[in-house]
């Protein structure tokens, strides 16, 4: 406590550079990642890669929007890899097996998405269990059912439904626009309404959220299943871009998530979040993949170095916003 | 220097940022003799207790024990010098068993394998002799508070302890427990171990103790035997000031009632009774523990009431949480600042305008523009000190950040608003800011409870006054009897006292 304002840090007083790298400081990471990428291979660069990496990306932005809610309140998600395996299965086998169209095929696998969230939310509020426990235990109930369901066969899925992910719409895929759409939607509720601000007091600190009125239950739940039904919506994806549902989809996938949100500037004490900067966190996990393709590092490293960066990237902004992120 | 002490302080002074918590204290203890500690909430009675066994480093002052130089910079350093202290909140781990807990970090080993038997076979032996009603095996999770004690004071006489500090031993025993922990204060006494005893109950410090040391904001005001000493004494001792008008008191006219609660029960406090006028000050006294923080949480909504009725303008409420209680018009300042009345890493402005969102903001969307507004104006009008409302309430000092508390229901515009030690941790500018804010909070008809463990600040800011004594009413004290010298900081505080 005390007079920390005083500090001046390049000049700018510390509380101003502080909200400026808090709001800008991975911006500045993504950038110096792009230039040595590009520098290393310009073909990077290209608008054809470029659209390539923003399509492959909409996946785990579905997840990572969701994580992010749920870390932010001081918690986690670690179901989301597992409803993309069950929604996959569930919404291939409404459309191929029952005959149902597309659209309602997929309503039916979000729904189910939504309530397992709402679930997982339910028994972390109202039994105030750890949400990593929780999570971790529906996860293998999900991905159990996904197996049950389809008999550990895949589904296979015809051109129809693939187009939701290779099909365009006024010249951009579709998985853009699902991107654009949920970020716009998930910035606007995030920063431009009670509910985000909501969201931010009980991660920040949940007694004295309570103690202004607000329903932590209602914060929580709400939380967990905006979490379920945007996993859904990225299974829907990527049902459409494997051209299947099968019970093994989405391995790890949580971690992918996760990753983007905190290097998105997601505190794990929470309370404190931005989604541009997920958004950002979401970018900077696809030019990784990318990237280590364009460059030809050995598939066997990929892993290594997925790690390396986000401990990298973390740490360097750690570094700078020191105790903010407490 | 004087006979056997086996502790001697002098000149020890500790600050804690603005606040000087105690200055140029000194304290003697002799060897085998019970010493009480007396003095009011905050007068730095464990300050000093916790710069002995090194939880606190005093800025100066020296300390000797046993005639040597002795500092502590933690409780195991104290503990090998042989001063331990059994604390009023008990931390057991209650997986250890009795043996496990007694002989922590000090085990028996063979090489890296713990010997069990061999510990349980000593503590034991050491429980033998202390008459302890369970085995050394049994888990500490079995035991009650009392045992538990026990316990801690065994654990301390087995590390060779000859200086032990309770603080507050009591304070959840029955009188059955109470005696035989005094029994064992005899027993230890006649082994030659100093004690040091912090209670606020004046019959036991009168039962067990030798002397009597007091302290008051955060001085040394003297020491007595307690053969000759009577409570008056002690009480004018622990009082010492008289009350001052620093207090910058506005009286209002004072309206009709606007909150009346009738038999409250609830965890701590038991048929509580009273009314609050619109425009009034109604202070709330009683030691730590007592039940008036109890109490407000409880009509808050924050803890729950067992039973009782409350009306807010005549008509009957029902407050289930906060929510039901913001929504009705009743507001309340926390006494802890830090868990229930900031988010220390948002930014002033979400932290003014979090409980009003509901009522200021109508609309799907937040108008930031007006939040904006409201939060900048309400922060300039309660004198906030910041370079932003954007800055993180954590980077404002306790002063600051109260005043953002305040500043949140304010905009709140309660009928009701409670403050639980508003001024706690707040330097002596900002408390004086405050108290003019209580005194337009009245001026606007806002009926108001405050609450606070100085004395001449609830006697002072107060147009009425109720005692707390152990979850009851123990008195009611108006402002003219306060003002014509009827009712003095001793007849106050001997009602908080049980007497």
């Amino acid at each position: 406590m005390g007079n920390k304002s005083n500090d001046k840090i390049l000049g700018i007083d510390r509380e101003t550079f502080r909200n400026f790298m808090g709001k800008y400081g991975v911006s500045v990471v993504m950038v110096i990642m792009i230039i040595a990428i590009a520098l290393y291979k310009p073909v990077f660069l290209k608008p054809a890669n470029i659209i390539n990496v923003i399509t492959q990306i909409s996946i785990n932005a579905m997840l990572a929007f969701g994580m992010c809610l749920c870390i932010t309140i001081g918690g986690i998600d670690l179901t989301v890899g597992a409803q993309i395996a069950l929604v996959s299965v569930i919404s291939a086998k409404c459309i191929v097996e029952f005959g149902m169209p597309i659209i309602l095929g997929a309503i039916i696998g979000i729904a189910v998405a939504t309530v397992f969230g709402a679930l997982n939310g339910f028994l972390i509020a109202r039994f105030n269990m750890f949400p990593f426990v929780v999570t971790l235990s529906m996860q293998l109930v999900i991905r159990g059912a996904a197996q049950v369901i389809s008999g550990g066969k895949a589904i296979t899925v015809g051109n129809d439904v693939k187009n939701i992910y290779y099909g365009k719409f006024l010249g951009v895929a579709i998985p853009i626009w699902l991107t654009i759409i949920v970020f716009v939607i998930m910035y606007i509720m995030f920063h431009w309404t009670k509910l985000g601000r909501y969201i931010l007091a009980v991660g920040g600190n949940a007694h004295a959220a309570v103690a202004s009125g607000i329903k932590e239950f209602n914060i929580r739940l709400i939380c967990h299943t905006i979490s379920g039904f945007l996993a859904g919506i990225g299974a829907i994806i990527m049902l459409a871009k494997t051209g299947s549902g099968q019970s093994n989809l989405g391995v790890g996938y949580e971690t992918d998530a996760v990753a983007a949100a905190v290097i998105g500037g997601t505190s794990f004490a929470g309370g404190i979040a931005t989604m541009p900067g997920v958004m950002i966190g979401i970018f900077i996990i696809g030019f990784i993949y990318n990237g280590i393709n364009m460059i030809g590092i050995n598939a066997n490293w990929q892993s290594i170095i997925r790690g390396l960066v986000i401990i990298g990237t973390v740490m360097l902004d750690s570094a700078i916003n020191g105790k903010s992120r407490k | 220097m004087a006979e056997n002490y086996i502790l001697e302080c002098s000149g020890i002074s500790k600050a804690f940022g603005g606040t000087q918590a105690l200055k140029d204290v000194e304290l003697h203890v002799r060897a085998g003799e019970v010493l009480a500690l007396l003095g009011e909430n905050g007068a730095g009675k464990s300050t000093l207790m916790k710069a002995v066994i090194g939880l606190h480093q005093p800025d100066s002052g020296t300390m000797t024990f046993e005639g040597k130089p002795y500092s502590a910079h933690s409780p195991v350093d104290a503990m090998k010098a042989g001063i331990a202290m059994i604390h009023q909140e008990l931390n057991p781990e209650p997986y250890l068993t009795i043996a496990e807990s007694i002989f922590l970090n000090r085990e028996d080993t063979n090489g890296l394998i713990l010997n069990k038997k061999k510990t349980n076979q000593r503590a034991q032996e050491i429980l033998d002799r202390f008459d302890f009603p369970y085995p050394a095996t049994t888990p500490m999770s079995r035991l009650s508070l009392a045992q538990m004690q026990m316990i801690e004071i065994i654990r301390a006489v087995s590390c060779d302890a000859r200086l032990i500090i309770m603080d507050e031993p009591t304070s959840s025993l029955d009188s059955e427990e109470t005696e035989h922990l005094f029994a064992t204060i005899r027993d230890l006494k006649s082994k030659g171990v100093a004690i040091i005893y912090i209670s606020h109950r004046m019959e036991e410090i009168f039962e067990i103790c030798d002397s009597v040391a007091v302290f008051r904001d955060g001085t040394y005001v003297g020491s007595r035997s307690m053969d000759g000493v009577t409570r008056e004494e002690l009480i004018t001792m622990m009082v010492g000031r008289t009350v001052s008008n620093v207090f910058p008191k506005v009286e209002v006219p004072i309206g009709d009632v606007v909150f009346k609660a009738e038999n409250l029960c609830g965890d701590g406090f038991e048929n509580i009774s009273f009314e609050v006028h619109a425009g009034e000050m109604l202070g709330l006294t009683g030691l730590v523990g007592s039940g008036r923080s109890e109490t407000m949480r409880a009509i808050f909504g924050l803890d729950k009431l067992k039973s009782g009725r409350m009306w807010l303008n005549g008509e009957e409420i029902r407050i289930k949480n906060p929510t039901d209680a913001i929504d009705k018009g009743i507001c309340m300042v926390n006494e802890d600042r830090k868990n229930y009345g900031l988010c220390l890493f948002r930014s002033i402005r979400e932290n003014i305008s979090l409980p009003n969102l509901r009522k200021k903001q109508k609309g799907l969307l937040l108008n930031q523009k007006k939040e904006k507004e409201d939060c900048t104006s309400m922060a300039k009008l309660l004198t906030v000190k910041a370079g932003s409302i954007e800055h993180n309430a954590y980077s404002l000092s306790g002063g600051n950040q109260q005043k953002v508390v305040l500043a949140k229901w304010a905009m709140a515009d309660p009928k009701l608003l409670i403050l639980d030690e508003p001024t706690r941790g707040v330097d002596v500018g900002a408390k004086s800011e405050i108290h003019t804010l209580m005194c337009e909070f009245a001026r606007q008809g806002k009926a108001i409870i405050l609450i606070s463990s100085e004395l001449p600040e609830v006697m002072g800011m107060s147009d009425r006054l109720l005692i707390y004594h152990e979850g009851r009413l123990a008195g009611e004290v108006s402002r003219a009897e306060i003002l014509k010298g009827e009712a003095t900081q001793e007849t106050i505080l001997a009602k908080e006292f049980g007497q």
